[in-house]
């Protein structure tokens, strides 16, 4: 019996932006119900690898698949198809600021699905009570929290139930409160919606309790990768030094 | 050695703006093909980029033809030519500047505000948000606005040159003693339909340039709300200057077709 193709993969993907190498060669493969945490730095290129792995931006070299699907060379329109199967979650939420709270979530469904208005409503309320925001439906994203406007993005990016969610810095500028919730809320979706994701993160407590595999992004390339407790026990010294938050540069 | 450099750069970003532009007006016009079609936001475009335009294209519209009028009138008394003031100023009007004023002031108007509304959503992330939804961005924010403006600009440019005509005959008459049925007269004898056309097909090719250039600059738009006033500023510029440029490649291809 063949094994099925990973959901995500990239094969010595390489970016540059002018003189900046970003990333060198970077390679990963995303099994089905995998939850994998890309740690780093600021600036050492985690959200450029979530973004070339989503398809939003193309490698300068290297290969990217999506359900087996190379896309590295597709273009936009064809790609669309391969990006509805996925949800994306905007380190900024990228909330469509001039629709309400129950239009951004309904967007989706509304675009890529023919459901009735009543379907779409259930599915919108479901979908809005799971990330702890009942009630917020005609609210614009100007009068929500950092905190809520991040929740309503994920639950546009959870509402199409897709096979991948790709997470940037999903609890960034949150405080204590709202990033143990984002935490606790990306933990449970394995259980129900999602089990498998590619959450970008330099939030160590975080990532442990979310994911079952870790990839520590130095130099543009991993350092180390493998489940939280190989990480801990890492070879490389730079690696076990930013886990501890002892690494300045990286 | 730092001028140089200087020219090199700009030539550079010119060039990748001029490759963008034409990389986007294929992408556009592949996409005007696929589904989905989302009429009613042709219809919500036009309502923003022609009903309301109208009062600034034919306010333009009906002082340049009083303008016109006027100088022309004044110097053609000179010849004993006043009677004709009507044809010089239909035809000035009808294949010049009723679409290139019109395409001006209203394209300035429209692609200043799509740049801004393009470039706003692109420095929030909004246009990544469409696309990692899996929404055909180019379908849904710019292949509206293009079918909006071929339609628009054409009907608005009517109804400017209209206006024109009218400005016109209000200073041929009133002004300077014209007879009002002469002025009508001798502009029914002297002008064709080609004249009318003509100007007619320059507002649909500025309609696209338009829209076009104002979509780009939006899409292209960098560094926050700064990148975003550039954007904006650049957009009215080329704007203007694209209508002006263009204007003279398709009078001189129109009269290599037609004379």
């Amino acid at each position: 019996m063949t094994t099925p193709p990973p959901l995500v993969e990239l094969r010595k993907v390489s970016k540059s932006f002018g003189d900046n190498r970003v990333l060198r060669g970077v390679s990963l493969a995303l099994a089905k119900g995998t939850i994998l945490a890309v740690m780093g730095g600021s600036g050492s290129g985690k959200t450029v690898l979530l973004r070339i792995a989503s398809g939003l931006l193309p490698p300068d070299a290297g290969e990217v698949a999506l359900f087996g699907t190379r896309i590295d060379l597709m273009s936009e329109e064809a790609m669309l198809p391969l990006r509805r199967r996925t949800g994306f979650v905007f380190q900024g939420a990228a909330l469509f600021d001039s629709l309400s709270v129950f239009e951004n979530v309904a967007y989706p469904l509304r675009e890529h699905t023919r459901l009735s208005l009543g379907e779409i409503t259930d599915r919108v309320h479901h979908f809005l009570e799971l990330v702890g925001l009942p009630e917020t439906d005609d609210l614009l994203p100007a009068e929500l929290s950092g905190g809520m406007r991040k929740r309503v993005g994920i639950a546009r990016a959870l509402v199409v139930e897709p096979e991948v969610v790709f997470f940037d810095e999903p609890t960034a500028g949150l405080d204590p409160t709202n990033a143990k919730l984002v935490a606790q809320l990306i933990a449970q979706l394995r259980t129900g919606v999602c089990d498998t994701a590619i959450v970008v993160t330099h939030d160590v407590e975080f990532a442990e309790l979310v994911a079952d595999q870790m990839a520590i992004l130095m130099h543009g390339q991993f350092a180390d990768q493998g489940t939280p407790a190989e990480i801990h026990r890492s070879a490389n010294v730079d690696v076990r030094r930013f886990l501890a938050g002892e690494l300045r540069e990286i | 050695m730092i001028m140089a450099k200087d020219l090199r750069t700009h030539l550079r970003e010119t060039a990748i703006w001029y490759g963008g532009l034409g990389l986007l007006t294929m992408r556009v016009f592949r996409n005007l093909t696929l589904p989905p079609s989302y009429f009613w936001l042709v219809a919500r475009e036009i309502d923003i980029i022609g009903v309301r335009s109208l009062v600034v294209a034919l306010t333009a519209a009906l002082f340049t033809g009083m303008v016109l009028a006027l100088q022309t009138a004044v110097n053609m008394a000179r010849f004993g030519a006043e009677n004709y003031v009507g044809p010089v100023v239909a035809l000035s009007i009808l294949r010049e500047l009723g679409p290139v004023l019109t395409a001006i002031l209203v394209g300035g108007k429209v692609a200043s505000g799509i740049t801004a509304e393009l470039g706003s959503m692109k420095v929030t992330e909004q246009i990544d948000a469409l696309r990692a939804l899996g929404v055909n961005y180019v379908k849904k924010l710019i292949v509206p606005r293009l079918m909006a403006a071929l339609l628009v600009f054409p009907l608005v440019t009517i109804l400017a040159d209209g206006m024109g005509l009218f400005g016109g005959m209000l200073i041929a008459v009133f002004d300077r003693n014209v007879d009002a049925y002469l002025y009508w007269n001798t502009i029914a004898y002297w002008v064709v339909l080609k004249d009318f056309l003509t100007g007619l097909g320059k507002s649909v090719v500025f309609g696209a340039l338009v829209t076009l250039i104002g979509c780009y600059n939006g899409l292209v738009t960098e560094g926050g709300t700064e990148g975003l006033g550039r954007s904006t500023t650049a957009t009215v510029v080329q704007v203007a200057m694209g209508v002006i440029i263009s204007d003279f490649f398709i009078t001189r291809l129109f009269l290599f077709i037609y004379w």
